[in-house]
């Protein structure tokens, strides 16, 4: 698992903006920046900087066309968080034997 | 998606440790000691109580954990929510008496079909999300 590419993911699911210009994306397709503004109803500069984490997460891609910038999804950029979400197992089983080798140290 | 709203897919792992479940509860209970097993906490043992896990890396994810304190049956039954990069869970402890030790059962459980989808709207990304999650959740751990 590539540890840096599921965290910039995370960090980029983290704000629910973004989360919701995600979902925006996923459900409508490409989009400008501007449809996205009036969507998101936060300011253009606040946008394009959402839009900037995504892009470095791979969450989206862009391309230009005159004056305009769209985007666009790809879901594929999901797939380290399905990967580390997988791994709560993993995690847990990790964990306890933490809490046995704790326990060996703790008093009766 | 094909499952109800109240369908949930779990983690399960379960021990048997050669300790008395006062024990276990202290480990399980206690902030220093858990944060030496399991993460950084301000855990308090009180229904209600609002705590968070952090500053530990988590896998790929270094971020905090929100938590609440849900069930607190002394020696018996711990349950706290567990809300990770907006997605809630239930982590749920439940201690039996076993020969020679303590029976400790945990289940993490929480991920639901339409959580995460219902955000906006169900739609297209995050359902595909949400399905891989459900598909991937779907095992055992012993």
């Amino acid at each position: 698992m590539k540890t840096d590419v599921a965290n910039s993911v995370f960090r980029a699911l983290a704000d629910p903006t973004r989360r919701a210009i995600f979902a925006e994306l996923s459900s409508k397709g490409e989009q400008t920046v501007h449809a996205l503004t009036s969507f998101a109803g936060v300011s253009q500069p606040a946008v394009s900087k959402h839009l900037s984490v995504m892009k470095r997460a791979k969450l989206v891609r862009h391309r230009r066309n005159g004056r305009e910038t769209h985007y666009r999804a790809q879901p594929d950029a999901l797939e380290p968080v399905v990967q580390w979400l997988r791994d709560y197992g993993a995690f847990w089983k990790v964990r306890f034997d933490r809490l046995e080798s704790l326990l060996e140290r703790m008093d009766p | 998606m094909n499952q109800s709203e109240e369908q949930t897919r779990s983690v399960v792992i379960e021990k048997i440790f050669a300790h008395a479940p006062e024990k276990l509860w202290r480990a399980l209970t206690e902030p220093a000691l858990l944060t030496q097993w399991l993460l950084s906490n301000d855990f308090l043992p009180e229904i209600g109580r609002e705590f968070q896990f952090k500053n530990e890396p988590v896998g790929g994810w270094d971020g905090v954990i929100d938590c609440k304190v849900l069930a607190l049956d002394p020696l018996q039954r711990l349950a706290y929510s567990w809300r990770a990069f907006g997605h809630e869970s239930t982590v749920e402890f439940t201690l039996t008496p076993a020969d020679g030790g303590t029976h400790l059962r945990m289940e993490h459980s929480g991920f639901r079909a339409n959580q995460e989808a219902a955000y906006r709207g169900a739609q297209y990304g995050w359902q595909r999300f949400i399905e891989n999650l459900e598909r991937l959740l779907n095992v055992e751990v012993q």
